[in-house]
């Protein structure tokens, strides 16, 4: 019997070394980031520290005199994600909706579409789509990101699987009887129902949109335009060579909204993950 | 009065059409016609700042099956995501059998899982610029750490005389794909843990009770019930992260040059891609055709997975069920 308690302690004493280390392992690098943002390019120079500078607003100055416009790729970024967001979860859940509710003809087909598009990689379309965007001259124009996402596949197999699961049809056949159409049925009756979902969809849809580098990267040519990827992007170039905290202080904007956010709504998010993708 | 409600649910039914309708306009006009139009693309000589073409017929995949350059992205890319794989998976499925594991019954299981899974969250971009600082030549904080910390240097012999200097991580073919793959081990494997424990909350408690009454000792419950049970779990999440993997882009890009230096090593498909299409000669057709190739190659791995990787028994009960399904609908 003590040879067993001694052996689950050891076996106890491995599991949690194991995990400090990587919890270690997954805070260390974001630490760096946000102590050496606020160091100054001496100190950090002289070596690690785990204590914060007082040097922020100096790599603040050193950063927007240098064109690194931190507010306006703030504001695009939100911006843009919060249209991305808005379009692709509204109407997702239409097209959810559609399918679910309607006996049509070809509904089948499209339900079969939407489960193919899912396992397509983006990088299929993504020249073609370029040169489209090219020719109606939509290249340097949100339009081109906002527009794409009123057909996002995931977001509709999720919300049908959802609606499916929760929605009762006597509440949509009581809210006909009292005469409600059926867009209004839709928006007044169904979406309520269904908000736990749409949170969930918002959140990965906006955090994605905030992450997304590349295809604005492409298409987006006029500077104010630029979102915050495409800013911490510029980091690269030679005249932020010698400014290492500006440097951190650049990357660090751009992580510190999804860190503060994750912060308050990790419990939600890590339940949503498997929410869509687990359950058949 | 029959033919009435029938004539009224038939019209109600039409208003599915209105629902799905900025689904299919938007779908088919921003998706799929960019899909065939990249096909088209691909069997003719578009490229530079001119928008005219002529068809060349498959001259742009006869080059691109013999392109060096193409096959060597392949391969960098396997090689980063098999790297960033195996410990993804290995890792993940350890700890998702400990933190199911009753006995052992850990603690602050929650907030590891929580922890770990945030750079999941953070922009790829970044994380690749955080990243490319952080083993910065010849002062960043992983060389300083090394030299002042631990005291390691790397040794270079110049001139007959032994000259101590700080690591070019990024000038070395191994580290720097090394690098990449961590950053992307870094990134997912909290997300491969929520899902693998996912599939073993979904494994029925009954299935433990009775191993446990029979007296099986938790080696076993492992092997016997969580493993096989979780098979499914894993092809799936084997699938996704290849196809995720062959689009491994932001990281590799930003991480050095651009061009997936030191040497072009680190340079995935996704990376030449738009090397060939957005630099230099801006050559569309080509890199429509390097893509069309990515495609192929994906579908031709997500098949082999899924011929070698799945029980021939599990594939007759999908298809069984399947049918069942299609007959119940109908």
């Amino acid at each position: 019997m003590k040879s067993r308690q001694s052996a689950l302690f050891i076996h106890r004493f491995i599991c949690y070394s194991v995990m400090v280390i990587l919890f270690v392992l997954a805070v260390v690098p974001i630490y760096l980031l946000l102590i050496n943002a606020t160091r100054s390019t001496a100190q950090i120079n002289e070596g690690l520290s785990l204590i914060p500078g007082n040097n922020i607003a100096y790599n603040w100055n050193a950063l927007t005199r240098r064109g690194f416009k931190i507010q306006q790729g703030f504001y695009n970024s939100v911006y843009l994600a919060f249209w991305m967001t808005l379009f692709g979860v509204y109407f997702s859940a239409m097209t959810a909706y559609g399918l679910h509710v309607y006996r049509f003809i070809g509904r089948r087909f499209l339900w079969g579409l939407i489960l193919l598009v899912m396992m397509l990689p983006s990088s299929l379309s993504f020249i073609g789509f370029y040169q489209f965007m090219a020719r109606i001259k939509l290249t340097d124009n949100y339009l081109a990101l906002i527009i794409p996402t009123i057909a996002s596949a995931g977001t509709v197999l999720f919300l049908r699987q959802y609606l499916s699961s929760i929605l009762s049809m006597e509440l949509v056949d009581a809210a006909r009887i009292d005469g409600a159409g059926e867009i209004r049925t839709f928006n007044t009756i169904v979406l309520p129902i269904i908000t736990p979902a749409l949170a969930t969809q918002a959140i990965f849809s906006f955090v994605g949109s905030w992450n997304n580098f590349f295809t604005p990267f492409v298409l987006l040519s006029t500077e104010s335009k630029a979102t915050l990827p495409m800013l911490v992007q510029k980091l690269r170039g030679d005249i932020y060579r010698t400014e290492y905290g500006g440097i951190y202080l650049g990357i660090a904007v751009s992580i510190i909204p999804i860190l503060i956010f994750y912060a308050f709504m990790s419990r939600y998010i890590i339940s949503g993950i498997t929410m869509g993708g687990v359950k058949e | 009065m029959k033919q009435k409600a029938v004539s009224t649910e038939r019209r109600l039914n039409r208003w599915g059409y209105v629902f799905v309708l900025p689904f299919l306009l938007v779908y088919f006009t921003f998706h799929f016609y960019p899909t065939v139009y990249t096909f088209i693309l691909s069997f003719t000589d578009l490229r530079g700042l001119r928008s005219d073409f002529t068809l060349v017929g498959l001259e742009n995949f006869a080059k691109l099956v013999r392109d060096p350059y193409f096959w060597g992205a392949v391969q960098n890319t396997f090689i980063m995501w098999g790297f960033n794989f195996a410990p993804q998976l290995g890792i993940a499925l350890l700890l998702a059998i400990w933190f199911s594991d009753l006995r052992l019954n850990l603690k602050g299981v929650s907030l590891f899982r929580a922890v770990i899974y945030m750079p999941n969250l953070l922009t790829a971009a970044s994380v690749a610029l955080l990243f490319r600082s952080l083993f910065a030549y010849p002062i960043g904080p992983v060389n300083q750490f090394l030299q002042n910390t631990l005291g390691i240097y790397r040794e270079v012999v110049r001139d007959g005389q032994v000259i101590y200097e700080a690591f070019n991580f990024f000038r070395n073919v191994t580290a720097s794909r090394v690098i990449v793959a961590f950053i992307q081990w870094w990134m997912w494997y909290g997300h491969t843990l929520i899902m693998l424990m996912a599939g073993i909350t979904s494994i029925s408690s009954t299935l433990y009770e009775s191993a446990l009454v029979d007296g099986a000792n938790s080696r076993q419950t492992t092997f016997y019930i969580t493993l096989p049970l979780l098979r499914p779990m894993m092809l799936y999440i084997l699938v996704t992260s290849m196809i995720g993997g062959m689009q491994m882009l932001d990281v590799p890009f930003l991480l050095t040059d651009m061009r997936g230096a030191p040497d072009f090593k680190i340079r995935t498909t996704s990376v030449y891609l738009y090397n060939m299409a957005f630099q230099g000669r801006n050559d569309y057709a080509y890199a429509a055709a390097i893509s069309i190739g990515i495609f192929v190659i994906t579908i031709i791995l997500a098949l082999l997975i899924f011929f070698f990787l799945q029980d021939r028994s599990e594939l007759k009960t999908h298809v069984a069920k399947a049918s069942e399904k299609k007959g119940g609908k109908k």
